[in-house]
């Protein structure tokens, strides 16, 4: 290997697209060639994640800007749009909304995590009868479309006067209906050796015993991949809460946001974005702390994200 | 690699996974041996019971959340029924009335079709495209790599559905961009002919989450491959039809059979942009949107429940033909060599 920085590098590339031998005749169109790629990869940076600069740099637009300037910098940039947003919508205030997002999130998340874990160390460590009929019923919900189920769960909740309430949207988490989840998580155990398990076994430990204290610890970076996951899709979710929650004071975020854009007309669109932006602000801040596991998920097992 | 996960399991895995559930599930119908002495049996009896107590929240929650609304929405989908009154039997009347007596039905089928048809190829290909270019250099993906997968994080919320209608109207972001090349399209929100573009467009934006697949995927091709290949005198494009396809094909499957599964129940951005219209022109009147429509704002359960069973049945002959048709372009390493 070279010394220079830029060798081993050229040489890399080359491993990685023709694996063939390292050539330093080739150095020099490699290293124009790592310019051009960067250079090319820049610019569709530039555009994919435009919308949301744009986002962030429109948030400082008053709202008669809307429809005049599509320009990503504001002519007078103000934050009059944070201050009017922060006071709410309809006797709610912003930090309420908030607060509802963060919670359903939350309890999706506790439930999530352990529920599909149970799950999971069943499909992957046990043997028993009817375990491989289950795991690929399991398999084959991860295919199923949801809208068939959301009738009847209407039904079933609405009969139950749980509408208007969080447990229509937290209770399913409880019981691993995400069988995403259940299925990276059994990915993960099959990984890891059974040698402990076996260890344990003869030490006389049950299945519980060896869940916890051998497969909990190893399975954490699965368990949080999930949480990651789990987060962001709740803090996402419109149909669920759409559905399901009607009180303005009960509204997660994107149901606010709702509010916003149908209530407002163009002349406080600066409210809208602003508020847009806030609701993106707290997933786009965990993507930056945890990309490292969320790719790896996807890498995994082909989340959609 | 750079993390404990990434190495462990990729797409191929998962899609391989599922065959093994078919397999396992296929072994199961043939009968489970029966074990020989009694005191095996008393470890199965354990392990059974084990095996079913660490299921218990799944169980409850696939018969009781998954399973049973399944069947009573099949049920449903044979009744008229909304909310208030008791389901009313009336046969194959949704299924008749939709395909023969609802022109908003089948233009809710047209654009879905041509959403999922045109959106999803687009889609795999630019996430081929990018995940082949991220794979060229190791050093440095990294940043590209999550700034393209962002996207798919946050696709399908709400803010994002409010920025994209922005963007792309009248005297937006995009309409004064292309005029900048004397295209003058004006807004594409309110066109007839251009919302179905911006939504593709939205989805085609998110190819990050597929785009990681592949590069998962590309970077455990063998480089024995490529070698063997350029002895042979093959040059980049040979390369890339011979080698490089055949050895993705199982991840191309994957994203395939998702990515497809997934678009044909796009519904909150089609939902905010079209503030829940479906317009202009139910132009963004998506299966799913007009399915919501009709169960939830004009309460026609049992219609919408025949709507959701259609959508099943279609997902169900799709992923069925891809899994038939995998064994002529898929080729799962170490097998038939």
């Amino acid at each position: 290997m070279s010394t220079t920085t830029d060798v081993p590098r050229a040489e890399f590339a080359e491993i990685a697209t023709n694996a063939g031998p390292p050539r330093r005749r080739r150095m020099k169109r490699s290293s124009v060639n790592t310019i051009i790629w960067f250079v090319v990869l820049l610019a569709f940076t530039a555009i994919v994640l435009y919308p949301l600069v744009w986002l962030l740099f429109s948030t400082f637009k008053p709202s008669s800007e809307f429809g005049q300037n599509p320009g990503l910098i504001p002519d007078n940039p103000t934050i009059e749009n944070y201050i009017k947003v922060a006071e709410g919508i309809g006797g709610t205030p912003l930090w309420q909304f908030f607060a509802n997002s963060l919670f359903i999130a939350v309890m999706a998340v506790i439930g999530t995590i352990i529920s599909s874990a149970l799950a999971a160390y069943a499909f992957a460590r046990i043997r028993f009868k009817g375990v491989g009929v289950l795991f690929a019923a399991m398999i084959g919900t991860l295919l199923l479309p949801f809208h068939v189920i959301i009738i009847p769960q209407y039904i079933m909740f609405n009969k139950l006067e749980l509408v208007d309430t969080y447990w229509p949207l937290i209770l399913p988490k409880f019981l691993a209906t995400e069988a995403f989840f259940v299925f990276l998580i059994v990915q993960f155990i099959r990984n890891i050796p059974r040698d402990m398990d076996e260890a344990a076994r003869i030490d006389g430990a049950g299945h519980i015993r060896i869940f916890f204290s051998i497969i909990v610890p190893l399975i954490k970076p699965a368990l949080i991949t999930s949480a990651i996951f789990t987060f962001i899709w709740t803090w996402n979710d419109f149909l669920g809460p759409l559905l399901y929650v009607n009180s303005p004071e009960k509204y997660p975020l994107p149901i606010a946001l709702r509010l916003y854009n149908d209530a407002t007309s163009t002349s406080d669109y600066g409210a809208t974005v602003a508020v847009s932006f806030l609701a993106l602000l707290p997933i786009l801040i965990f993507f930056i702390v945890f990309q490292r596991f969320l790719v790896a998920g996807v890498a995994t097992q082909g989340l959609k994200g | 690699m750079s993390t404990e996960t990434e190495s462990i399991v990729t797409a191929e895995a998962g899609s391989r996974s599922m065959r093994r559930g078919m397999r396992e599930l296929r072994r199961a119908e043939g009968g489970g041996k029966v074990p020989a002495s009694a005191g095996r049996r008393a470890h199965g009896r354990r392990e059974t019971l084990a095996g079913y107590g660490f299921l218990v929240p799944w169980l409850i929650g696939f018969l009781g959340l998954t399973v049973g609304p399944m069947i009573y929405s099949l049920y449903l989908a044979f009744t008229r029924y909304n909310l208030f009154t008791e389901p009313e039997w009336v046969g194959f009347d949704n299924f008749v009335r939709m395909f023969t007596d609802d022109p908003n039905y089948m233009q809710s089928v047209q654009i879905t079709l041509v959403y999922v048809l045109v959106g999803t190829p687009i889609k795999l290909a630019a996430a081929l495209g990018i995940a082949l270019l991220l794979n060229y250099r190791n050093k440095g993906s990294g940043f590209f790599r999550s700034s393209f997968y962002a996207p798919s994080l946050i696709g399908a919320s709400v803010s994002v559905a409010i920025v994209w209608r922005a963007m792309f109207s009248t005297n937006g972001p995009v309409d004064s961009s292309l005029s900048l090349f004397g295209i003058e399209l004006g807004g594409w929100v309110g066109n007839v002919a251009l919302v179905l573009p911006m939504m593709i467009l939205l989805a085609v934006w998110q190819f990050g989450a597929p785009m990681v697949i592949f590069l998962a995927g590309l970077k455990q091709v063998p480089a024995e491959l490529y070698e063997a290949a350029e002895v042979d005198g093959a040059g980049p494009m040979r390369k890339f039809w011979s080698v490089t396809i055949p050895m993705l094909s199982p991840v191309i499957f994957f994203n395939l059979l998702l990515e497809t599964i997934n678009a044909f129940q796009v519904f909150a951005s089609a939902f905010i942009i079209s503030n829940g219209s479906g317009g202009p022109a139910g132009m963004t009147n998506f299966y799913t949107v007009y399915l919501y429509k009709r169960g939830f704002a004009d309460l026609q359960m049992g219609y919408a429940a025949a709507m959701a069973w259609v959508l099943v049945i279609v997902v169900a002959i799709i992923a069925f033909i891809l899994f038939k048709t995998q064994k002529s372009w898929v080729h799962y390493a170490g097998e038939n060599r």
